[in-house]
This record gives structure tokens, C-alpha cells and sequence, in this order.
């Protein structure tokens, strides 16, 4: 495990090499529709999205994506921290969240298309109410695990409840928000090309389907690996981003790799362990370890 | 001078039959300036106690005054060190930061805070760790942290809640020490609950001895050992032996009692 990052690199980069060149390999000769030459496809990508379609079709697509998962993010985090703080609104909202949480999201396009038109308002309104729940279930979650004692601490310095959410609770809950906005990123990107499959004029969903209904194999191909690329990218950008914000929560679990080393290894276990009763820790008096095995014989509440 | 009085103060959990009474009628008063220590068997209530004093929950029956003033929410004038060092101080800001943190809620100043937070951290031995994560640093060092964002909170009175109880014994001797040094620098009032007996000895003006649950206070003891206290000195002496022997009797009798009781 200590291999250097281009090695790792290198090890990441063999099984997909070795797909794509399987696959150039295997439909080099092929005249089957369903299975274009690789070479035709990568064709069709150069004509088509190097760069012709990239102000028409890609930029359009991610502002719409952009838009539609912010908005489920700020209302996710918003609410989640509201119903999670509120018990009261949590046990009102909840048939009302897990009616509406269970309704698939691409049936809504239709209706979204009768009620808000068929405009970027649409596409961005269906990918906002399909992938804010990963995020407002993960922030209700997050809100409401949130350690005791570390409110006890917050209110015990008289941190204004302002505070305590800004400083002390969203912070604390954020490892859970991260897992549901990366789960959301997911669904906005399955949104964003489901919503421009119907009443669109471009993005890639829409030349997705204009390529398959022009039975052009090898255009529809390039669609979906431009749709791919795409997926990778804003993942990969997410989880960066993520690695640097949350850095502290790695780190605070331990799983910093170069602090740990510096560090040794009887720290780590010391901080991985921590003594979370009044049991007495290794290396105490004895004393003390007898009275607390007599006392705990059943008084422990 | 700052006064804390636990006035008959009880507590239960839930209700009817599965009524659970923690802490039964306690009362006690410190004196100015006093490290005064709780010690009790595990789990007869100490840490609910603290949480009945601090005013983070309000006690069933009886009043927590601190100078004449009924205590309902944490007091200005009271700063809390938790026992567990890793869930009070929070990961996500530098060790400066977490001090600083309850001077800002109380409004100080920005130049205020910086000389509070430096002159806290420096008193603790941790000049030149408050860029550093609260993870990056030893168990021992973060319950440092823990102190400093209690004492740059310049409060009147300092509860600690088992503060050395995750610590190894060499840590918890070092850090046993700084309490006493610091407690002597500022002359708080300081009040401490610990299940480790040498400790309240070694540490303490007054030692209150709780009993097994429910919870009441047995006996207060004074320490009249001579202050400064070292580590070897003061345990080597025969009275230091005589009143920990006396508590060690006291709590005894209590564990047995309770774990006939069940």
C-alpha cells in the first residue's frame, strides 16, 4: 500500500485500456448497426463534440444540472436542518416526505412540463425535485445525530442557537450532507438528460435521442460516451472537492495517511479508541479499578 | 467571590414504576476559591449532578443557585471541561479557533479574544498548537485545549467533569498538575468530579463523598495536606495515605451496599 501515486496511476489506468483497446479491437471489422466500429464512434465525437456541440448542446445541459442541484442542495440542507431540529415539524412532514420521496422522479417531467412549461425552467425544476432527497434525508439524518455532548459543550458557552447551527451542527452533520449530495449528484445527472429527452431542442439527452432516432449508431454511441465523460468528471470534481473540505474528518477518524505516519502508531490507536465511560483505562491505579468493578456490579443507570 | 449552591437538589428519570432517581437531595456549597472534589462510586450520578449544576438540565426537585442567583442555563460566569476531550472539542477548527469560539458568542472583542486565546494557551503549554487541528495533537494535549477554551472564557468558576478519566496515568499526573498550577494562578473556584480517589486526595481542598444510588452526599472530608502538592512528596505522606484510606472506606462501604441493593 505505500505505492507512489503514478503507480497507482498506471494500476488504475490498465483494466480501461484494456477495454477500450478490446473493443476498438473487436468492432474494428463489425457491420452490424447495433455495433459500430470504435472508429466511427470516435469519428462522430470529433465532428460532433470536438467542439461543435459544446456551446450548443454540453453547456447548456451543465447549466442546467448546475442550477437544478444547487437549488436541491440549498433547499436539502435548509429543510433537512429545519425538520431535524424541529421534532414537531419532522412528525408532521413525514407522510407527507415519504409520499412525495417515492414518486420516481422521471414520472414528474410530464407533470412538471403542464405546470411550469417547457423551458430551462422545466429541466432545472424536475432535476431540483428529484435529487433533493438524498440530501434532505442525509441532513435530517446528519442534524439529528449530532453528538450530544458537543451541544452540551455548545450551550454550556452560551453560543447563541445562530451559532450553534452555523458553527456546531451543520459542521457536525456535514460528513452525512457530503454522502447525500454525492447520491444526488447522481440522480441530477440521470435528471438532467431524462428532462431534455422531452419538449428539448438541445442538450445532450436531446442528441441522444435525435441520434438514435436518425438511426445514426455510431452518433448515439458518442452521445452516451460524452454523457459518461461528463458523469466522471463532476464526480471526480465533487470528490475533490469534498477531499479538501472534509479533510478534518478524515483526519479526525484517523484516516489521514501523512499524519499517520509521522505520528507512530500508539497515538493512533490511543485516538481511535477514545474511553467514552467512567471505566477505568489501562494503566490506572488499582485502587481505583476494584472500586469501579464493585460499583458497576448493577448500580450503573 | 463566586459562590455555587447545590440546594437539596434531585433528579429522576422517566416516571411511575421505571422511575429512576440519579441524584436524591443533594446539597453542598463551595467556598471562594476552593478546589473542591465529588468523588462517588461509578455510575451513582456524578456526571448528572455536574449537568443539575451547570444548569444544562434542570433538576427534578431543589435549586442550583450560583450567588443568590438560580441557576436555569449554563451561568457567564461557569466554563465546563467535559471528560471526553475527542467530543467536546470540535475537529473541524483549529485549536485556536475552539477557544476562541465562546469568546465571540459572548461578544469580545477581536484584539480581546486574540490575547485571551494566546495568553489560555500558553498557560496550558500549547503556545505555537493553536494553527494545529485538536486531532493532530496527543489525548493529553487536547484536554489542554479543553482547559484553555475553559480559562480563556474567564469564567468564575471552572466545573470539570472527570477531565483526566481518557488519559494515560503519565498524562493524567502532568495534567493533574496544570489544574493545580493554574487553579493556583487565577484563584477560581474550582469543582471537580472524579471516580479516581488518589486524585480528589491529591487534588482537592474538600472532598465530597457521594453514595450509591440513589445519590446523596455521605460525608465531607477536608484535605489539610500543605499546598504545593507534588506528585511524590504529597503521596508519600502518611496523612495523605490516612485520607485516602478514609474516602477508599467510605466509597467502599457505598459499592457494596449498592451492589447488594440490586
Amino acid at each position: 500500500m505505500t505505492r507512489s501515486w503514478p503507480g497507482r496511476l498506471v494500476l488504475q489506468l490498465v483494466v480501461p485500456v484494456a477495454l477500450v483497446a478490446l473493443w476498438w479491437q473487436t468492432s474494428e471489422d463489425s457491420t452490424s448497426f447495433f455495433y459500430p466500429p470504435l472508429s466511427r464512434i470516435v469519428e462522430s465525437l470529433q465532428e460532433d463534440w470536438i467542439f461543435e456541440q459544446v456551446g450548443t448542446d454540453l453547456m447548456p445541459s451543465l447549466a442546467r444540472f448546475t442550477v437544478g442541484y444547487l437549488i436541491a442542495a440549498a433547499a436539502g440542507i435548509a429543510l433537512g436542518t429545519l425538520i431535524g431540529l424541529a421534532p414537531r415539524v419532522r412528525r408532521a412532514g413525514q407522510p407527507v416526505m415519504e409520499f412525495l420521496r417515492s414518486i420516481p422522479p422521471p414520472l414528474l417531467l410530464p407533470f412538471v412540463l403542464v405546470v411550469v412549461g417547457i423551458g430551462n425552467a422545466s429541466k432545472i425544476t424536475l432535476i431540483a425535485i428529484g435529487s433533493v432527497w438524498p440530501v434532505l434525508l442525509n441532513a435530517i439524518d446528519g442534524v439529528r445525530g449530532v453528538d450530544p455532548q458537543v451541544l452540551d459543550m455548545a450551550r454550556s458557552f452560551g453560543l447563541a442557537r445562530r451559532t450553534q447551527i452555523a458553527r456546531v451542527i451543520l459542521p457536525a452533520a456535514s460528513p452525512k450532507i457530503a454522502v447525500g449530495m454525492r447520491t444526488s449528484l447522481s440522480v441530477a445527472l440521470i435528471l438532467m438528460v431524462i428532462s431534455e429527452m422531452q419538449a428539448s431542442t438541445n442538450g445532450l439527452g436531446f442528441q441522444v435521442l435525435s441520434a438514435q432516432r436518425s438511426f445514426d449508431s455510431a452518433g448515439t454511441y458518442a452521445g452516451v460516451i460524452v454523457i459518461g465523460v461528463v458523469g466522471l468528471v463532476v464526480n471526480l470534481g465533487f470528490l475533490v472537492a469534498e477531499g479538501w473540505i472534509m479533510r478534518w474528518h478524515r483526519g479526525a477518524r484517523g484516516l489521514l495517511e501523512d499524519t499517520d505516519r509521522r505520528r507512530g502508531p500508539i497515538r493512533r490507536v490511543r485516538r481511535r479508541v477514545p474511553v467514552r465511560d467512567a471505566a477505568a483505562p489501562a494503566g490506572e491505579p488499582p485502587m481505583v479499578g476494584t472500586i469501579g468493578n464493585t460499583g458497576t456490579t448493577g448500580t450503573t443507570a | 467571590m463566586t459562590v455555587l449552591e447545590i440546594d437539596g437538589v434531585s433528579k429522576t428519570y422517566g416516571s411511575g414504576d421505571d422511575a429512576f432517581t440519579a441524584i436524591d437531595e443533594i446539597t453542598f456549597t463551595t467556598t471562594p476559591g476552593e478546589l473542591l472534589c465529588i468523588v462517588g462510586p461509578s455510575g451513582c450520578g456524578k456526571t448528572t449532578l455536574l449537568r443539575c449544576a451547570s444548569g444544562l438540565m434542570p433538576p427534578t426537585a431543589g435549586v442550583v443557585r450560583l450567588d443568590d442567583r438560580a441557576v436555569t442555563a449554563p451561568p457567564r460566569a461557569m466554563a465546563l471541561v467535559f471528560q471526553d476531550y475527542s467530543r467536546s472539542l470540535l475537529p473541524w477548527m483549529s485549536v485556536h479557533d475552539n477557544v476562541v469560539l465562546p469568546l465571540k458568542a459572548a461578544r469580545v472583542g477581536r484584539d480581546e479574544r486574540e490575547r485571551l486565546a494566546g495568553e489560555a494557551l500558553a498557560s496550558v503549554g500549547l503556545d505555537g498548537h493553536g494553527r494545529k487541528y485538536p486531532w493532530q495533537l496527543s489525548g493529553g494535549m487536547q484536554q489542554r485545549a479543553a482547559i484553555a477554551r475553559a480559562l480563556a472564557y474567564q469564567p468564575e468558576i471552572l466545573l470539570l467533569d472527570e477531565p483526566f478519566a481518557s488519559v494515560d496515568a503519565q498524562t493524567r499526573a502532568e495534567l493533574e498538575d496544570l489544574l493545580l498550577d493554574v487553579w493556583t494562578r487565577t484563584g477560581l473556584t474550582v469543582l471537580l468530579v472524579t471516580h479516581d480517589i488518589d486524585e480528589a486526595v491529591y487534588l482537592g481542598s474538600r472532598i465530597v463523598v457521594l453514595s450509591a444510588s440513589p445519590t446523596r452526599v455521605k460525608e465531607t472530608i477536608h484535605v489539610d495536606l500543605p499546598r504545593p502538592r507534588d506528585q511524590i512528596e504529597t503521596k508519600e505522606m502518611p496523612a495523605f495515605a490516612h485520607l485516602r484510606a478514609s474516602v477508599f472506606a467510605s466509597i467502599k462501604e457505598e459499592s457494596l451496599r449498592g451492589a447488594a441493593d440490586i
